[in-house]
């Protein structure tokens, strides 16, 4: 993994402190060419890696970077699945079954189909299986190293301890995708746990380290006692706390950090990214 | 969207999970299969076998009261997701039954756990922008963008509808944060997209301090990514913007007991939320089930979101449907 990865919340509004902002970056990135061009300015910045939320939108990025293979030597974009609100608004809306049944591939009806096999006998890794397919469709010919479980997925399982199906995520990009699978988390500490417990080695985890301790469940020190294990690799995330801790103290905690293998951030601005990745890079 | 619910209730260190309950076999089979929790289809086959301490209530609204009821009536301290009820008269006497019984009980208005509405609220208590003059309460978001196939959602006697939804979280608000709603001058209940319900409100409200204000919710606006919910008041010293993630106060003049300056003060959620121990959807999520599982522990006084708190908004939501006929 590089040390550097571009986030994608600024590009759809995801700001978790303020709703304004959050308008005013749907507005400046409305178009795809805004996004790719930001896209771009980071790459000249030497950030070769776009960790990304499986938005529609994310689609047609895809598509231009497949066009234009001369342009994104070596790039690489790390999924993270599912967009959680799609499913969310969907429950509200269809129900639990009724949101599965409209996510799942086919005509579930259609029982001759793998998915309404799977929905009927209610093979739930299977489901999983169909889903991850349907999410990753869009990043055909594309090189995805790592690909992600949302931190909403993760946390959920985690607390309802269905421990297998993590285990299940982890094992079914190996298989279909030759690709490593990285979990997001809120609760560092207790998924690190449960992952190494269930013998995966190395974990690829993404998940917030701030000098706020902001985001960071069960506490700062829960949180380094992990980095000192030295047996995941950690990528930071909100390192600025969700925007409300100045650039220059916010990366001088994370780089001071032993076993922060990566520090994922995302920004809008030419300055704002040279600012940070020179920081990083310090 | 009780999964979310036995999530962080599993997560927490003082809790054990003795039954999870859910008619849809979907979802029971799923956590036989993956998870240690035991599981039922019944209420009445679980109180049989186990006897729990507590319980948390998330199915559609109208078996609110036979549920809530069926539970304070075996001592058992419950927490509901919101709306309480559907009828005033329901939620006044099960907030009865449960003072008479003396127990824990809370309905899921999360918005009172988030650091930005606590501190609205502290600000209005400390009276920080005067004599108050006018409120807007609005909600926000993209739940039901386009003709509905039916679900209980679509169906307003069983608690479905923008009113119920959005406009409840909306409403407790106001009553819990400013002042009870115990006037609505009128409303508009408009149909967008759904047949049988409304899928967006209009009100004029009046509160028990006589001041009036606005209420403004639309659940089928897809300019929003999500639910927005948002107290703008005004008052003979400024103004208070509020929202989940920001709270923007205008002081005309400073105020002695607080440290904000003349003008506008802007604080983000970052700031004024207390950090949980597991997080899943929003601090305040993890927030309310942690403040219920304490207050049934013994360990704080359970005084928000208390059934008689829910039932003020119960109330409302009876008003505005009068005033729109």
């Amino acid at each position: 993994m590089d040390r550097i990865l571009f986030g994608d919340n600024q590009f759809f509004g995801v700001n978790h402190i303020s709703d304004e902002k959050s308008r005013a970056q749907l507005i400046k990135f409305k178009t795809d060419e805004a996004i790719i061009n930001v896209l771009d300015i980071a790459k000249d910045a030497g950030v070769n890696t776009f960790m990304c939320t499986t938005y529609a939108r994310i689609g047609n990025i895809c598509k231009h970077i497949k066009a234009n293979p001369a342009n994104y030597p070596g790039y690489k974009i790390y999924p993270c699945m599912p967009y959680a609100h799609k499913y969310a608004n969907a429950v509200t809306e269809l129900g639990m079954i009724g949101a599965l049944k409209s996510y799942m591939p086919g005509n579930i009806f259609t029982t001759a189909l793998k998915g309404g096999m799977a929905f009927l006998s209610k093979d739930y890794q299977k489901m999983m299986e169909l889903m991850i397919d349907a999410e990753m469709k869009m990043f055909e010919g594309i090189n995805t190293p790592v690909i992600f479980l949302q931190n909403v997925v993760t946390d959920l399982l985690l607390g309802l301890r269905a421990y297998p199906m993590l285990y299940a995520f982890n094992a079914y990009v190996k298989k279909k995708y030759n690709a490593e699978a990285g979990f997001i988390t809120m609760n560092l500490p207790l998924l690190h746990k449960v992952l190494l417990d269930g013998g995966i080695e190395n974990p690829i985890i993404c998940t917030s380290f701030n000098k706020e301790g902001f985001r960071m469940s069960g506490g700062t020190k829960a949180y380094e006692a992990v980095l000192a294990q030295n047996n995941a690799r950690i990528i930071a995330m909100q390192i600025f706390g969700g925007g409300f801790i100045a650039p220059k103290e916010a990366i001088e905690y994370v780089n001071g950090l032993p076993g922060i293998s990566s520090i994922l951030f995302g920004a809008s601005s030419a300055a704002n990214i040279k600012q940070t990745v020179g920081l990083i890079h310090q | 969207m009780g999964l979310s619910h036995l999530s962080i209730a599993g997560a927490h260190p003082s809790v054990e999970l003795v039954a999870a309950v859910d008619t849809a076999t979907m979802v029971t089979d799923f956590l036989q299969k993956f998870s240690d929790i035991p599981c039922f289809n019944d209420t009445k086959k679980m109180l049989e076998q186990v006897t729990p301490d507590a319980v948390i209530i998330a199915v559609p609204t109208k078996y609110h009261a036979p549920l809530i009821q069926e539970f304070l009536e075996k001592n058992i301290h419950v927490f509901a997701e919101k709306p309480f009820t559907l009828s005033a008269a329901d939620a006044n006497r099960l907030t009865e039954l449960a003072a008479t019984k003396k127990l824990v009980n809370q309905v899921g208005y999360h918005n009172q756990f988030l650091g930005t509405f606590k501190e609205l609220k502290k600000l209005l208590q400390l009276g920080a922008i005067g004599k108050l003059q006018h409120f807007t309460a609005e909600a926000y978001g993209p739940v039901i963008t386009k003709p509905q196939p039916n679900t209980w959602r679509s169906n307003a006697s069983e608690g479905g509808g923008c009113l119920y939804d959005y406009a409840s979280h909306v409403l407790d608000l106001v009553n819990n944060c400013i002042a009870p709603v115990t006037e609505v001058k009128g409303s508009l209940l408009k149909n967008i997209y759904s047949a049988q319900t409304e899928d967006a409100v209009y009100s004029l409200l009046g509160l028990s301090t006589g001041l009036t204000g606005v209420l403004s919710v639309n659940w089928s606006d897809t300019t929003y990514r999500k639910m927005s919910t948002q107290l703008t008041i005004t008052g003979s010293n400024g103004k208070i913007i509020c929202d989940a993630t920001e709270l923007k106060l205008f002081l005309q003049t400073p105020v002695a007991s607080l440290q904000y300056t003349e003008g506008w003060n802007i604080l983000s959620v970052g700031e004024l939320q207390e950090p949980v121990n597991f997080y899943l959807r929003g601090e305040e999520y993890s927030a309310q089930l942690d403040y219920f599982i304490a207050a049934v522990q013994g360990l704080v006084p359970n005084t928000t979101n208390t059934f008689a708190a829910a039932a003020l908004t119960d109330n409302a939501i009876e008003l505005i449907k009068k005033s729109a006929k």
